[in-house]
């Protein structure tokens, strides 16, 4: 591993002055973000699980070690990664897991298992755009010495540096779950969530669509059963139910589908139904709304601001005005200074998260 | 070590007369007299923090009552030159709010209200200088509250809680401050305004609101964040398990885990400290125990039935003497009372004592046991254990007598033997109090030159003259050179290019 670390610094070296590098683990994220520029340099081989401690809730691992690896050798002890990345292909790496900083259904679950990548990152180490290893928090649940710089590189977008590895903390699977259906229309279901948001139920994924409902929990067979009880709706066989939130997790969903541009606007969970043409679907009990809509960027990024989110083009679209949401002058100003703290010749993912830079 | 270099005594500068009028009077310009000090008597009150033996009179002190004042202050300053350190409730315990002879000290203590508590989006909107513990209180009508409790949780503020990223006894299972803080609003120290996070579940761009929680006021001035709100759990219930060795108890914790049991709270007591407590609060431990745990489930009546069960067998299987399992609310949190008061409480038998902040993995609990056990008798000091071990932090509390230089001497040997032991096994320095003044040296050992500098660097693209609560936090490479204990990776020593004194 210490050649392939040689191979990467060596790579980084030659690149400045030049086109820039386009940091690769399976590609499977290659649709998101600002266009694609640079060289590719592939981090897939630099890969492996480099600790595992169950007793610790903590595993390390190498970025380019496939996240299908990651998650069956957690399974094997009955652990998990609590934020249910999305892979969006088979080569997914768990650097690009973390770069990307996308989490999947169970990101706003009541308790225990709530959380964001972010999150779940205690330490990692970086190559920064001199070719230098640098290594930052820890293995441990709690650390406050020095800044936060690994939960900063989750969600990045390889644009400070190669993530070469990542401490996760992990959490145990759920003893029990299981998947209610309601009818519900849009603004019900958005008051139901948060309303049982603030109640003490093992909510851990939702979903509404087309006038459909549907509430996954997780935890303890008791709370899990007293749940089931006390919140009614139909019960959704385990093997469907499975389906379908795997289906919304890599977005095989049917509503991913339909035509038009997918946008992925965030908003406070409260926001009543926002007014787009198009198909929508809500998750993170109605803090996510997935819209597939024709409407131009503006609209859609005044109708997500307006409620204090803001919007991304995920998939598709014109991508001419850019992905992400525009940041205010000084927020831009304060992002490229810390980009230049790690890369200050530019030499990683150019405009992948801003055009500027 | 000199003596400004020393942990445990620290020698006071002047304050210059001339440069002191001339920052009041511009001060004055724009706040009433009242809100800003600089008599000796009126600036004493703020000259330390939790940290008290590091003490130092600020050149002037402000404390604004609105949002305006606040950036008027910090414009003000910025254009002369002078370094503001932002203060909120004052019980931190690393010297981070600790005052600079040639400062302003920027008090956040009026920023006290709760702007806003929103049942149904389970948020608060609250002021930087409202007390940890108001939040859950008005947030209790509507059966929810703020997860992180620190102990302190009755005085200090959520402002100061954000700069330290401050845990408490149910972080196990509900998170630190960065994982129930969801926006932070403040001002750049050029009185540039700020927003870190949003009301939506993230924002976009880089997340700065984690690099921005636990930075110990360094890189922005929050004026106001919004919190996230939990469901109180319908029961919790507390049980306290005694064990007749504490390296049992250690491995107690990390067999718990092994179930696949994550309980809202996994505390331990060594002996010493139990004692301490017991005398203070009387919360009814084991004091036969060589160490007790308390272990809490919540949740709904039949979740908590369920795990106490679970618990207790994993409980007895590793070894405990005797369970007991709290019978109502009032004895639960007479249970928690007393590990609450477990800095008091020692307080109370010795004239001085130093309170560490290590994390380990848990697996090293034992083995970490036994080197303190070592340093007692090599440096002829007590130190009773108090661990939120379902984290592996550890608060090993160094009694001593301030009074005896000899033993103010051994309790800072003896502190830095026990935080670069944390390391070593893999641990960090410091896992809630924060690096602030007082573990600015150990920096040094827990990273290399290339990674402080790159902190050196995070600071100064937020504050690029360096006047925001400068010294705190990361230690220049010279600090570090002159220290001469370092963190050496791969048999190479960091900064060999570096003169040393
Ligand atoms: C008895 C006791 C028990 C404790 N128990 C715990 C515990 O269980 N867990 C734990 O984590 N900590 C604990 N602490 C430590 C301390 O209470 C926490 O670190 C707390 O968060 C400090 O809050 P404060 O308001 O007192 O901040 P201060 O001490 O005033 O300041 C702390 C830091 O915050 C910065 N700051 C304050 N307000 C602002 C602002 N508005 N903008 C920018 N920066 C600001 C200061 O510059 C300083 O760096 C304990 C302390 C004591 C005395």
């Amino acid at each position: 591993m210490q050649a392939a670390l040689g191979r990467i610094a060596d790579r980084i070296r030659a690149a400045a002055g030049g086109e820039g590098l386009r940091l690769r683990g399976g590609g499977t994220k290659d649709f998101y973000g600002g266009p694609l520029a640079g060289e590719v340099l592939d981090l897939r081989e630099y890969a492996g699980v480099v600790t595992y401690e169950p007793t610790e809730l903590v595993i390390t691992a190498r970025c380019g070690t496939p996240l299908a690896e990651l998650e069956a050798v957690l399974a094997a002890r009955q652990q998990m990664i609590p934020f249910e990345p999305p892979h969006f292909g088979a080569g997914a790496t768990l650097g690009g897991c973390v770069a990307a900083g996308l989490a999947g259904p169970r990101r706003a679950a009541n308790g225990l298992y709530y959380g964001s990548v972010r999150d779940y990152v205690l330490g990692c180490s970086l190559m920064d755009g001199r070719g230098e290893a640098l290594r930052f928090g820890g293995q441990v649940m709690k650390n406050v010495a020095g800044y936060d710089v690994s939960r900063l590189a989750a969600g990045s977008m390889g644009t400070l540096g190669v993530i070469l590895e990542v401490s996760l903390k992990v959490l145990p699977l759920p003893v029990a779950r299981a998947t209610l259906r309601f009818a519900m229309d849009e603004p019900g279901a958005i008051a139901r969530l948060n309303e049982w948001g603030g109640r003490p139920m093992p909510i851990s994924a939702s979903a509404w669509q087309a006038g459909e409902l549907a509430v996954r929990l997780e935890g303890a067979q008791a709370a899990v059963d007293a749940c089931c009880a006390k919140l009614g709706g139909t019960r959704v066989d385990e093997g469907e139910a499975a389906r379908y939130w795997q289906g919304l997790r890599e977005q095989a969903d049917p509503f991913f589908a339909a035509p038009g541009a997918l946008w992925r606007v965030s908003v406070p969970p409260t926001s009543a139904p926002l007014a787009l043409d198009g198909r929508q679907l809500i998750e993170w009990g109605g803090a996510l709304r997935w819209w597939k809509t024709d409407a131009v960027a503006g609209d859609v990024r005044a109708s997500a601001k307006a409620v204090g989110g803001h919007a991304t083009l995920f998939r598709g679209g014109d991508r001419a005005s850019g992905v992400f949401t525009p940041l205010d002058p000084v927020l831009a100003r304060l992002h490229r200074n810390v980009k230049a703290v790690f890369d200050p010749a530019g030499v990683f993912n150019r405009g992948r998260l801003y055009p500027e830079w | 070590m000199g003596a400004e270099e020393s942990i445990l005594h620290h020698t006071e500068s002047r304050v210059d007369p001339a440069r002191q009028r001339a920052v009041a009077e511009a001060l004055r310009a724009f706040m009433p007299a009242h809100a800003v000090l600089y008599r000796e008597e009126e600036t004493r009150p703020f000259e330390c923090d939790g940290l008290s033996a590091y003490r130092q009179r600020p050149m002037v002190v402000a404390l604004p009552e609105t949002e305006e004042q606040v950036v008027r202050v910090l414009r003000t300053c910025h254009s002369m030159g002078v370094p503001v350190v932002p203060r909120g409730a004052g019980t931190g315990l690393s010297g981070g709010a600790l005052p600079l002879a040639e400062g302003v000290l920027l008090g956040m203590a009026k920023f006290n209200r709760i702007l806003s508590v929103d049942a149904h989006a389970r948020t608060a909107r609250v002021q930087p200088g409202v007390r940890n513990a108001a939040i859950s209180e008005a947030a209790a009508a509507h059966k929810l509250y703020y997860a992180p409790d620190p102990s302190s949780q009755i005085a200090c503020s959520i402002g100061g809680n954000i700069a330290e990223n401050s845990g408490g006894l149910h972080c196990l299972k509900y998170g630190l401050t960065v994982h129930n803080v969801l926006r932070v609003r403040g001002y750049t120290v050029e009185g540039d305004a700020v927003e870190f996070g949003s009301e939506a579940l993230d924002a976009p761009g880089y997340d700065l609101l984690a690099l921005s929680i636990g930075s110990e006021g360094m890189l922005a001035v929050t004026v106001e964040a919004t919190v996230k709100l939990v469901p109180r759990p319908e029961v919790a219930r507390v049980i306290m398990a005694s064990f007749a060795q504490v390296e049992t108890a250690g491995n107690a914790v990390a067999d718990m885990i092994a179930a696949g049991i994550i309980p809202a709270g996994l505390e331990m007591m060594d002996r010493p400290a139990t004692r301490a407590v017991e005398e203070f609060v009387h919360a009814g431990y084991d004091l036969d125990a060589a160490a007790i745990l308390l272990c809490e489930s919540d949740g709904t009546p039949e979740e908590v039935e369920e795990e106490i069960g679970r618990m207790k067998a994993v409980l007895s299987r590793s070894g405990a003497t005797q369970l007991r399992v709290s019978e109502s609310e009032a004895q639960r949190l007479k249970f928690w009372a007393g590990r609450k008061a477990a800095f008091p409480a020692v307080g109370r038998i010795s004239p001085d004592y130093y309170c560490m902040d290590g994390t380990i993995p848990k697996k090293r609990l034992g083995e970490m046991l036994g080197f303190i056990a070592e340093m007692e008798k090599k440096y002829g000091l007590r130190c009773p254990n108090v661990f939120h071990a379902g984290d592996g932090n550890l608060h090993p509390l160094i009694l001593y007598d301030a009074n005896d230089p000899g033993q103010l001497h051994r309790t800072e040997e003896f502190a830095a033997e026990v935080l670069e032991k944390c390391v070593e096994v893999g641990g960090t320095i410091t896992g809630e109090h924060g690096v602030g003044i007082e573990k600015i040296n150990q920096m040094c050992v827990q990273f290399g030159a290339k990674e402080i500098e790159v902190f050196l660097a995070l600071k100064r693209a937020f504050d690029p003259g360096g006047l925001l609560n400068p010294g705190k936090n990361i230690p220049t490479l010279h600090r570090c050179a002159e220290y001469g204990r370092m963190h050496v990776r791969g048999g190479k020593l960091p900064f060999a290019d570096l003169p040393r004194f």
